[in-house]
């Protein structure tokens, strides 16, 4: 494929001698050799192996918990609760001021989701840890449960996470990040036609080949090496740091090989609990999920809900856009307020409309954590924006690549965000786009530039 | 439970172990022998992480018992390079992008070993069809499947 440069030729320096070049990958021979050390590549001697007990419940009300049985069977070394932990309710983004802690390492009291985490079970084998874990025993008192954004969302719903009081994520703006700009209504009363769409997408897990673990060495110098595949080493060291009240220089994480992530390793998970479990027992402890466990346990990409309304010319012209976005995070926060605050950056598209509306929840219901998975908050949004594009274009009998550049965001134009576009070249690369894909587009939409006005 | 002794052979070396009953192939290889080219993504047969070849066939290590292992000829990918040159599938994969996160990179190589060894001119659906129990999450299989179909070629041209 060809290179254009010319369009930010002014930008860009011709002396480059990587940039443009193709590199061989640093890591490939070690991967092709089978040598390149991932975390669980190595053999540690006097390894514990931890197993978790976790809610069979989306919703229900912890009556007991009674690890005596488990704690007698053939293998198993230690048991730890909630009451292990020294700072137990915890939030990821709090390195970045966004609260409120609203999630257990180790439930108590309470159970939001099927699958969460309640009793840590060590053992010397990973099966005597499996087999003591079953042999724990958990009274509960099963709750009403809300699996939907709209459930969630109706008055008198049942309360997820008393943190988020009406389910949704209290932001500094309100019930929602807010985009506001000209007069949607007035656009609308303008408008030739209007259109409302829903758009919907479900949960996707990664499924990296990989699942997510780690496994611990307590050190002579009291310090706790972590064997890690996290993709996000220093937010979960720190983490940590205030999950175990442990200072950072306690905490030596190893990582860097990560066996496919694709956001679904930044959580902080496994380690948290797994260099507890060490400092407790003494000994190395390996936390690593099971198949099973990554599919139904690991955070996922969030459900969202896409609703966009959308006034159009019969020219083309979009003139007004009003969307509400709602981002189902389950049962805790983890990266799903900055998720649904990332669509509201990323509304209206693309495009230069005069008048947008848009209001993006974070809605919290009984389902599996949802969190960061590639563009999240960005790649259910465009999904919903381009199919309606599509859609607006048919409902006016527009080829739908001329109305993308009938549209399409130009250098100097004022975003919906009150900032002026600048590099965004995306008429060049439709225009490349329309040649490669042989769907041509009429000469004049050949002949604009992302160079908009002369001044 | 019980120790099994078994023997075989690894990569051209002979092997003796103790190995538990009921213990995978692949805990044997990773935790004894300390070969960890097999990867455990599933240790459920779907994902192909832990392919080996035993007597020339591909066989996934996680679902086979070490102890029906005694007298076989295993080989994995930390066996394919020979006195530190590599083999043309080796080459091929790491030369044209075929890796990314590593994770299946020593199943693929075992399964694609496999196909050449028993069809050394495959077509492009008989690579698809011979990777077709290895899960890729990373490169959409295409650079995979190109690489096999370069290493064809290069064997090509040495037989020439």
């Amino acid at each position: 494929m060809e290179l254009r440069k010319s369009y930010f030729a002014d930008e860009r320096k011709e002396d480059l001698h990587e940039v443009g070049q193709p590199r061989p990958r640093s890591d490939a021979l070690g991967h092709v050799t089978g040598s390149t050390t991932f975390f669980a590549d190595r053999n540690i001697p006097g390894l514990l192996h931890l197993k978790m007990v976790r809610s069979p419940h989306h919703h229900a009300r912890i009556l007991s918990v009674d690890t005596s049985e488990a704690v007698k069977h053939p293998g198993v070394v230690r048991i730890v609760t909630a009451t292990d932990v020294p700072h137990n309710i915890y939030t990821i983004l709090t390195l970045i001021q966004i609260g409120p802690e609203d999630e257990p390492v180790l439930a108590t009291g309470k159970v939001r989701w099927k699958g969460e985490a309640i009793v840590a079970v060590l053992a010397e084998t990973e099966r005597a840890a499996q087999e003591a874990a079953a042999k724990v025993h958990i009274d509960y008192e099963v709750l009403p449960a809300v699996f939907s954004i709209e459930e969630a969302l109706k008055p008198g719903a049942p309360l997820v996470n008393e943190y988020h009081p009406g389910n949704y994520y209290h932001y500094d703006s309100g019930e929602c990040r807010k985009v506001r700009y000209g007069d949607v209504a007035e656009g609308f009363r303008q408008a030739d036609h209007v259109l409302e769409q829903t758009y919907s997408s479900s949960p996707i897990e990664h499924a990296a080949t990989e699942t997510t673990g780690c496994i611990v060495v307590p050190e002579r110098n009291e310090r706790f090496t972590c064997y890690t595949n996290t993709q996000a080493m220093f937010f979960t060291l720190d983490n940590t740091s205030i999950i175990l009240q442990m200072p950072g220089h306690k905490l030596h994480f190893v990582g860097g090989t990560v066996g496919g992530g694709f956001g679904g390793k930044v959580d902080v998970i496994v380690e948290p609990i797994a260099i507890l479990s060490a400092k407790l027992t003494g000994r190395p402890v390996s936390f690593i999920y099971s198949r099973h466990e990554e599919m139904q346990v690991s955070s996922t990409r969030a459900a969202e809900k896409v609703v966009i309304k959308d006034g159009v010319m019969k020219d083309g012209r979009i003139v007004a856009r009003q969307v509400s976005c709602y981002t189902d995070a389950g049962a805790y926060s983890r990266h799903s307020p900055y998720g649904a605050q990332k669509g509201a950056g990323h509304f209206p598209g693309p495009y230069t409309i005069p008048n947008v509306w848009a209001d993006c929840y974070c809605v919290y219901t009984n389902r599996t954590p949802s969190s960061a998975m590639r563009g999240f908050g960005v790649t259910i949004a465009d999904f919903a924006l381009e199919v309606q594009m599509d859609k607006l274009a048919r409902l006016i009998g527009m080829d739908p690549l001329e109305f993308r550049f009938v549209n399409a965001y130009r250098d100097g134009d004022i975003k919906a965000h009150r900032q002026a576009t600048e590099g965004a070249a995306l008429i060049e690369v439709m225009q490349e786009a329309s040649r490669a894909a042989n769907w041509p587009v009429a000469d004049k939409f050949y002949a604009m530039s992302s160079y908009k006005k002369e001044p | 439970m019980s120790k099994v002794p078994i023997h075989f052979t690894l990569n051209g070396s002979e092997m003796s172990e103790f190995v538990e009953g009921g213990a995978t192939l692949l805990s044997a290889l990773r935790d004894k022998i300390g070969d960890l080219s097999p990867k455990g993504g599933c240790h459920q047969g779907t994902c192909g992480a832990c392919s080996v070849i035993i007597d020339g066939e591909l066989r996934l290590s996680c679902l086979t018992l070490a102890e029906t292992c005694n007298g076989v000829d295993i080989k994995t990918t930390s066996g394919l390079a020979k006195n530190g040159v590599l083999h043309p599938l080796q080459r091929a994969f790491a030369d044209a992008f075929a890796t990314q996160c590593g994770f299946c990179t020593p199943g693929m190589m075992m399964a694609s070993k496999v196909l050449l060894d028993h069809n050394p001119n495959p077509t492009r659906e008989e690579v698809v069809e011979a990777i077709s129990g290895n899960i890729c999450r990373c490169t959409g299989y295409e650079p995979i499947i190109q690489a096999v179909l370069i290493a064809v070629r290069a064997n090509t041209v040495n037989v020439a």
